[in-house]
C-alpha cells in the first residue's frame, strides 16, 4: 500500500490531464491532416496542406506573434523585476498587501479588463480627448489599433505571472548573503549582478516561461486593442476554427505553434541554462 | 570607559605589544532604532579601544547589543551618535565595502550558488587582484583552514564545521586589518565548538590579525580572549583581561554572568590594617583587602565558590570566616557543590575538590565554617 501512495497521489491530476489534454491533443493531431467540411464531416487523408499554410500564408502572423511575445516579455521583466525586488526587500510587514494589489486585476475578467483598456485608449476617449483639445497631442495621434496598444495589453494582462515567480525567488534570498557581498568589497551594482540576480534566476526563468508562452499564443489583445495590421497567429487559429470552420487548418496551425514554441523554449533553457549564468556570476 | 589593563595573569601577559595606533576605536557610540513609535537604544554609549593584533571579545547575554556594536564597526549600521575609527581614520560615514575589515556572519552567509573556491576568491576578485595571486592566496588560505581538495564543493554539500571554515577563509584571505566574528561557533555542537576554539586561536596567531569576537558564552570568551568587554543593556560593564574579569568583577552583573559567584553585602564596621572589615559578630567576619571604603559604608563583596574552604571549627588566622548551615550537597564528579545558608538568610555556593579522605566532607544539616583569603573577596562598585 505504501508503495502505491505516490501513484495514488498523482492519479486524479493525471486522469484530468489525460482526459482534458492528451485525448483532445491526439484528436486534434489527427484532425490536422484531415479533409472535408463541417456539414459533410472530415475524413482522414493525411493531407499536410495546413502545415504548409503555416509557413506560407501565415508566416507574417507567426513572426509577429514571436516579436510581440518577445517584446512583451522584455517589457514585463523590466516592470516586474523592480516591483518584485521592492516588495521582497522593502515591503516590510505589508508584503502580502502589495502582492494582493499585484493580483487585484485577476479579480476582474480578462476580456472585461482588455475592453476597458479599449475605452481608455480610444482616439477620443477620456485619456486623449482632453489632451488633444488643449493641443498637447496632435489631432491624428492614436494608440488604439497599433502595436503599442497590443503589446501594452499583453504586458498588462500577464504582468502578475512575471512578478510572482520573481518575487518568490527574491523572497528566498537571505539578505545576510547580500551584506556579505558588501562586506567583501562588492559595490551595490556588483552585489546585485553577482548575488541577487543569479539567486533570483530560477524565478526569472519561470516568469519568462509563464508570460512568453501565453503572450505569443494570445488573441484577445490583438482582437480588442489591435487593428488589421496587428493580427497574431492566435487570431488566425481562432478565425479558422470559429469563423471558417476549417478545423484541419486550425489544428495544423496550433500544432505548428506548439512545436515552434517548444523548440524555442528548449533552446532558451539550453542557452540560458541557469548553470552557465551562475558560473558567469562567480567570476 | 577606560582601557583597564591593570589585570595581571597568564592570559594578560600573552597580550601582543600595543602599537601606537589602535586598530579600532569606538567613541560614545549610540544606536537607536524606532520601534512601535518609540525609540529603543540597542547600544547606549560604548567607547572602547582595540589594539592591533588583539583577540578582543564582546561578551554579554542575548539582546545586550553585541551584534549591533559589531555591525557599526563593519559599517552595516550607522551610529545614531558617536564615531568609529579604524586605524586612526574616522570611518563613521564609510560604507562596508570601503572598510578594511571583514566579517564572519553568525549564519556564515556563504554564497549558495558558488563553490568553495569562488566563495573564498570573491573579495580578492572585487579588488581586481591579479588572477595568479588569487590562485596562490586562495590555495594558501584553504590550506590554513584545512579545506584543500574541497574547492569544488557547494556550501550546502558541507557540514556546519566546514562551512564555518569557508566563512573564515573567505574573510581572512583578504588580509583585513581586523576580522569581526559574530558568534561564529554558535551553531556548532559542543565538541566541534571546542575544537574550533583552538583552531581559531591558532589561525589568529598565525595571521596576526586583530579579532573582534562576539559571544554570549563566557567560557569561550575567557579561554580565547586577550581582553573582554562585558556588555549588558547596551553598555560595557567591564573591560579587562579574562583573569581580572573573573577574579575582580567590576559589577554585580559581571560577577553573576561570569561563572558562579557569591554576593555578600554588609556594612563596613571598621578599616583595620588596610582591610575593610564586615563584622558578623559571633558568626565571623569578612575581610576585604585594599578597599578604599570608609567605616559605615554599605558594600557588596563577591567571592568565587572554589575559593572557599569548609571546616567544622572556626579557622585561626587572618582570613574571612563566616558560619552557616549546609542545606544541600551535590556530587559533581571532580568536586562537590555545597549550598550553605548563612544566619542572614543568604545562600552561599561552595565548590570543594573531592578530598581523598571523604570523612571530612560535610553533610546536609551540619553547622560549618566557611573561610577564604582576604584577597579572594572583592568589593564591587554599585
Ligand atoms: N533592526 C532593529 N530594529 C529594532 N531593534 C533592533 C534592531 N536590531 C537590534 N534591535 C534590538 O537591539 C537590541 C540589541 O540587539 P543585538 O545587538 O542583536 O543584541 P545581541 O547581538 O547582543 O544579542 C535588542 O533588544 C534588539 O531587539
Ligand atoms: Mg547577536
Amino acid at each position: 500500500m505504501r508503495r502505491l501512495t505516490p501513484y495514488l497521489l498523482i492519479l486524479p491530476g493525471g486522469l484530468w490531464l489525460l482526459v482534458f489534454l492528451i485525448v483532445p491533443l491526439v484528436y486534434m493531431a489527427s484532425v490536422s491532416t484531415m479533409e472535408g467540411d463541417v456539414v459533410n464531416g472530415f475524413a482522414q487523408t493525411f493531407n499536410f496542406a495546413g502545415y504548409l499554410d503555416a509557413f506560407g500564408a501565415y508566416q507574417t502572423q507567426f513572426l509577429r506573434s514571436a516579436v510581440y511575445g518577445l517584446a512583451g516579455t522584455a517589457i514585463a521583466i523590466a516592470l516586474a523585476y523592480p516591483m518584485a525586488y521592492w516588495i521582497a526587500f522593502k515591503g516590510g510587514s505589508r508584503k502580502s498587501t502589495y502582492l494582493l494589489l499585484v493580483l487585484l486585476p485577476f479579480f476582474v475578467s480578462f476580456v472585461l479588463r482588455t475592453v476597458s483598456w479599449k475605452f481608455l485608449l480610444a482616439d477620443d476617449g477620456i485619456l486623449f480627448e482632453p489632451l488633444k483639445s488643449i493641443g498637447v497631442l496632435p489631432e491624428d495621434f492614436r494608440v488604439l489599433q497599433t502595436t503599442v496598444a497590443v503589446v501594452g495589453g499583453l504586458v498588462y494582462n500577464y504582468l502578475p505571472f512575471m512578478v510572482l515567480p520573481i518575487y518568490v525567488a527574491l523572497e528566498r534570498v537571505d539578505y545576510r548573503v547580500v551584506e556579505a557581498a558588501y562586506d567583501l568589497y562588492a559595490s551595490r551594482v556588483g552585489a546585485f549582478t553577482r548575488i541577487v540576480l543569479p539567486l533570483s534566476l530560477p524565478g526569472l526563468f519561470a516568469g519568462v516561461l509563464m508570460t512568453f508562452v501565453p503572450m505569443t499564443a494570445d488573441y484577445v489583445n490583438a482582437a480588442i486593442l489591435g487593428g488589421p495590421d496587428n493580427t497574431m497567429i492566435g487570431n488566425i487559429i481562432q478565425q479558422q476554427y470559429l469563423v471558417n470552420n476549417d478545423y484541419p487548418v486550425g489544428a495544423a496551425l496550433s500544432f505548428t505553434l506548439m512545436a515552434v514554441m517548444l523548440i524555442g523554449i528548449f533552446a532558451y533553457a539550453k542557452a540560458l541554462g541557469t548553470q552557465n549564468v551562475l558560473e558567469a556570476a562567480a567570476r | 570607559m577606560t582601557t583597564n589593563q591593570a589585570g595581571v595573569g597568564a592570559a594578560d601577559a600573552a597580550a601582543p605589544v600595543v602599537s601606537a595606533v589602535p586598530a579600532i576605536e569606538l567613541d560614545g557610540v549610540v544606536k537607536e532604532y524606532p520601534s512601535h513609535g518609540e525609540v529603543v537604544q540597542a547600544v547606549k554609549g560604548v567607547s572602547l579601544t582595540i589594539a592591533e593584533g588583539e583577540f578582543f571579545s564582546l561578551l554579554g547575554p542575548s539582546g545586550c547589543g553585541k551584534t549591533t556594536t559589531m555591525r557599526m564597526i563593519a559599517g552595516f549600521e550607522d551610529p545614531s551618535r558617536g564615531t568609529v575609527k579604524l586605524h586612526g581614520k574616522d570611518v563613521t560615514d564609510v560604507p562596508p565595502n570601503k572598510r578594511d575589515v571583514n566579517m564572519v556572519f553568525q549564519s556564515y552567509a556563504l554564497f549558495p550558488h558558488m563553490n568553495v573556491w569562488e566563495n573564498v576568491a570573491f573579495g580578492l576578485r572585487r579588488r581586481k587582484t591579479p588572477e595568479a595571486e588569487i590562485k596562490r592566496r586562495v590555495g594558501e588560505m584553504l590550506e590554513i583552514v584545512d579545506l584543500t581538495g574541497k574547492e569544488k564543493r557547494r556550501p550546502r554539500e558541507m557540514s556546519g564545521g566546514q562551512q564555518q571554515r569557508v566563512a573564515l577563509a573567505r574573510a581572512l584571505v583578504n588580509r583585513p586589518r581586523a576580522l569581526l566574528l559574530d558568534e561564529p561557533l554558535g551553531a556548532l555542537d559542543l565538541k566541534l565548538r571546542q575544537a574550533m576554539q583552538t583552531e581559531l586561536k591558532r589561525i589568529q596567531r598565525e595571521v596576526g590579525i586583530t579579532f573582534v569576537y562576539v559571544t554570549h558564552d563566557q567560557s569561550e570568551a575567557l579561554t580565547m580572549s586577550d581582553r573582554i568587554a562585558v556588555m549588558n543593556h547596551g553598555l560595557v560593564e567591564q573591560l579587562a583581561g579574562p583573569r581580572e574579569i573573573y577574579e575582580r568583577p567590576a559589577t554585580a552583573f559581571v560577577a553573576g554572568f561570569i561563572g558562579t559567584s557569591n554576593l555578600l553585602s554588609g556594612q563596613v564596621e571598621r578599616v583595620d590594617d588596610g582591610f575593610a572589615v564586615l563584622d558578623l559578630g559571633e558568626c565571623g567576619q569578612v575581610l576585604v583587602a585594599g578597599a578604599p571604603q570608609k567605616a559605615g559604608e554599605r558594600i557588596e563583596v563577591t567571592v568565587r565558590p572554589e575559593k572557599i574552604t569548609i571546616s567544622t571549627d572556626r579557622p585561626n588566622g587572618r582570613a574571612s570566616a563566616i558560619c552557616g548551615q549546609v542545606t544541600d550537597v551535590a556530587y559533581l564528579g571532580t568536586y562537590n557543590s555545597y549550598a550553605v545558608s548563612l544566619s542572614t538568610g543568604v545562600e552561599v555556593t561552595v565548590f570543594q575538590q573531592n578530598a581523598l579522605d571523604s570523612s571530612t566532607t560535610a553533610e546536609r544539616g551540619d553547622s560549618v565554617w566557611l573561610s577564604w583569603q582576604p584577597q579572594h573577596s572583592y568589593a564591587i562598585g554599585s
